[in-house]
């Protein structure tokens, strides 16, 4: 039984993937925004098979409350041995290039309180010697495009720096998985028209417990985001920056 | 967000708003024009969709709430399936006390369109299972609905076609079954004189009777079929589920022809397999053959297919299904899929529901334009004529007239649809002059 952090319950992804959890008989401990909606899902997840699902709200963006979370999650669930993190926003590029304090809150909460979560929970896993901590990175972050670069660039941060702390804590018996979504049917993308290239919450959620269990690095998910983004990570730039992506 | 939404039914049907619900706890959107609550669309016309409005997709809506596993009651939000009710039922002992020809509808759907199984001479309908809901009206009100509270509004919203609100959550009591199986037996029968004797005989006995009719068959052989029959049974222990498949893509024109389907309903009548006295099934292919084939009716082609769902009453049951069959099999419109069982006099809940005491006929037909349609409309003079009924659900072409003589209460039922909910059947059969 895996006892697990899930930052960011409420995130379609999130609560997809922590059904699978559930469905395993984890123990699961939620943090999100809103009590109501915590509440509802922990009440599901428990009918789903979770030996415990405890709730804990903040807000991501408070960069000082991770300690404290961290201690109630370990106390809780007696004992931390995984977490997801999945909060972030969708960023309004158009909005977010018109402002640098609008930028720079995006970056707060799609790149800061990740990273800030990925230091307290890589120093305590470190110490006791095993873990994992999956981290929602995107595809956006493998290229900044015109199209949503604030974004892209927050998710980039999330993905180098959970690269060099997969290095540093892999001796250490500790796994890192940067997971890299495609495009995914969920609330916070609802106003985009659907393509055959679209997967759900259930699919890409079933993909990373897959690789969970088997300690991977990085997950793109669905696969074929892959050989997509080493085409458009490969473009010669004098070329890329002529595209309309 | 505008997109293409079909029914089942995969009739033409112009794009719509398609607004998702991901939380019990959201308002309404503040959206101009009408709402309609939109599942899984397995109604087959146009009482699930709303052209020029928009539909709340409440899929989303599917969390479990509670389940008490002494009492079999359990709670869930209204876009929960009654698959997803199973898998968390079945294995404590727990069966939906009404299941209707799908697993893939939703809590919300089953209690809109106050949906039947097999054992209705049971159990009832859906409604009857009901312990209670919460309703989300466009003024915001919350409403706790159940035979005492709210007890109006109840039973407008049961059989209501999603028009009294929103429905939010709903609490069920479950039936206790000893497993998986279902025990019975399939045998054939020459006529609907039989059928119905048959029907007769063994409603005492058993909990689950259902009959399959040769559309094709004609003169002497008009109404014969198959009458299957069961209960819940024990079993082996730890059965394998079932596996689906998917009918990838939809094929140019209807794989279901004339020639086609006589040739399968000779056959199918005939085959050895169509009789067997002591059967142990699984409840999927017992009753939800079709759902080992996601997206079937794709099958109908392009351009997709109506079903004819009515009910008489038994007094004339034998002689109008018999005038209806042979109308069917003359006119070579029909299909594979046709359905016939008796309704128990279990009086339903719901002011519109369409369950009532007699024979139900169910039969699909490829669109074939007009001429389905002509086809469509002389069942309808049958059904009127015999006082009988359409059901809504399945319907994308009753008259105005029609409606109103099978739902008389229409008008009593319209005080108490929600004034931001509406939907095209609605407006169909409601808002155009009836011809005199």
């Amino acid at each position: 039984m895996r006892r697990i952090l899930i930052m960011g319950a409420s995130s379609a992804i999130a609560e997809a993937t922590a059904r699978e959890f559930a469905a395993l008989g984890d123990a699961l401990f939620l943090v999100g925004r809103n009590a109501d909606r915590l509440a509802a899902i922990a009440d599901d997840l428990r009918l789903r098979g979770a030996a415990q699902a405890e709730t804990w709200v903040m807000d991501a963006r408070e960069l000082s409350a991770y300690p404290a979370l961290l201690d109630a999650a370990t106390q809780r669930l007696g004992g931390l041995d995984t977490a997801l993190i999945a909060h972030g926003t969708l960023t309004d590029q158009v909005a977010a290039q018109a402002s640098s304090e609008l930028m720079l809150a995006e970056f707060q909460t799609n790149a800061l309180s990740q990273m800030v979560l990925c230091t307290e929970l890589g120093n305590r896993f470190e110490a006791q010697g095993h873990g994992c901590i999956a981290v929602i990175s995107s595809v956006a972050g493998d290229r900044g495009r015109q199209s949503n670069y604030v974004y892209g660039s927050a998710k980039a941060a999330v993905t180098a720096f959970t690269s060099g702390l997969r290095q540093r804590l892999h001796p250490k018996g500790v796994q890192v998985l940067t997971i890299k979504p495609g495009f995914v049917d969920t609330p916070m993308t609802a106003a985009f028209k659907k393509g055959p290239l679209w997967a759900t919450p259930a699919t890409v959620a079933k993909a990373i417990v897959k690789a969970v269990q088997r300690g991977k690095p990085v997950l793109y998910t669905p696969w074929f985001w892959w050989p997509i983004m080493q085409i458009i990570k490969n473009i010669p730039e004098a070329m890329f920056r002529k595209l309309k992506l | 967000m505008s997109r293409q939404v079909l029914s089942w039914g995969r009739l033409p049907a112009p794009e719509q708003r398609l607004i998702r619900l991901g939380s019990r706890f959201d308002a309404l959107p503040t959206t101009s024009g009408s709402l309609l609550p939109y599942a899984l669309g397995r109604s087959y016309g146009d009482s699930c969709l709303n052209s020029g409005g928009a539909l709340l997709a409440t899929r989303g809506l599917d969390r479990y709430i509670a389940f008490d596993r002494d009492s079999g009651v359990i709670e869930v939000e209204a876009g929960v399936s009654l698959g997803e009710i199973i898998a968390l039922a079945l294995p404590q002992g727990w069966f939906p006390a009404a299941l209707p020809g799908t697993r893939f509808v939703t809590v919300g759907g089953a209690i809109a369109n106050d949906v039947h199984g097999k054992n209705h001479h049971r159990a009832g309908s859906f409604g009857h299972q009901v312990l209670g809901f919460e309703l989300l009206r466009s003024d915001g009100q919350v409403l706790h609905c159940s035979p005492t509270a709210n007890a109006a509004l109840f039973a407008a919203t049961i059989g209501g076609l999603g028009l009294t609100g929103l429905i939010r959550r709903a609490s069920l009591q479950l039936q206790r079954v000893p497993g998986p199986w279902i025990r019975g037996s399939s045998e054939r029968f020459g006529s609907l004189a039989e059928f119905f004797a048959l029907s007769a005989e063994s409603a005492a006995a058993s909990a689950y009777t259902v009959a399959w009719i040769d559309s094709s068959a004609t003169g002497a052989n008009t109404g014969r079929g198959l009458f299957i029959r069961g209960n819940h049974a024990d079993g082996p222990a730890s059965p394998t589920t079932p596996k689906g498949i998917r009918l990838p893509i939809t094929p140019p024109i209807s794989l279901i022809n004339p020639l086609s389907l006589s040739a399968f309903n000779a056959l199918y009548y005939r085959r050895p397999a169509a009789v067997i006295s002591d059967a142990l099934w699984h409840w999927q292919p017992f009753f939800h053959p079709l759902d080992a084939v996601q997206e079937w009716n794709r099958i109908y082609g392009p351009r997709g297919f109506y079903q004819y769902q009515c009910v008489v009453p038994m007094q004339d049951a034998e002689n109008v299904i018999s005038e209806m069959l042979r109308r069917i099999a003359d006119s070579k419109l029909g299909s594979f899929l046709v359905v016939l069982k008796t309704f128990g006099s279990m009086a339903a809940r719901g002011m519109m529901s369409f369950p009532r005491p007699g024979a139900t006929l169910a039969i699909d037909f490829p669109n074939r334009g007009a001429q389905t349609l002509a086809l469509l409309d002389a069942l309808d003079a049958l059904t009127m004529a015999a006082g009988g009924a359409v059901y809504p659900a399945k319907d994308a072409r009753m008259s105005p007239t029609a409606f109103r003589q099978y739902f008389p209460q229409w008008q009593a039922f319209a005080s108490h649809v929600d004034p931001r909910f509406s939907s095209s059947f609605w407006r169909r059969v409601t808002e155009t002059e009836v011809s005199r």
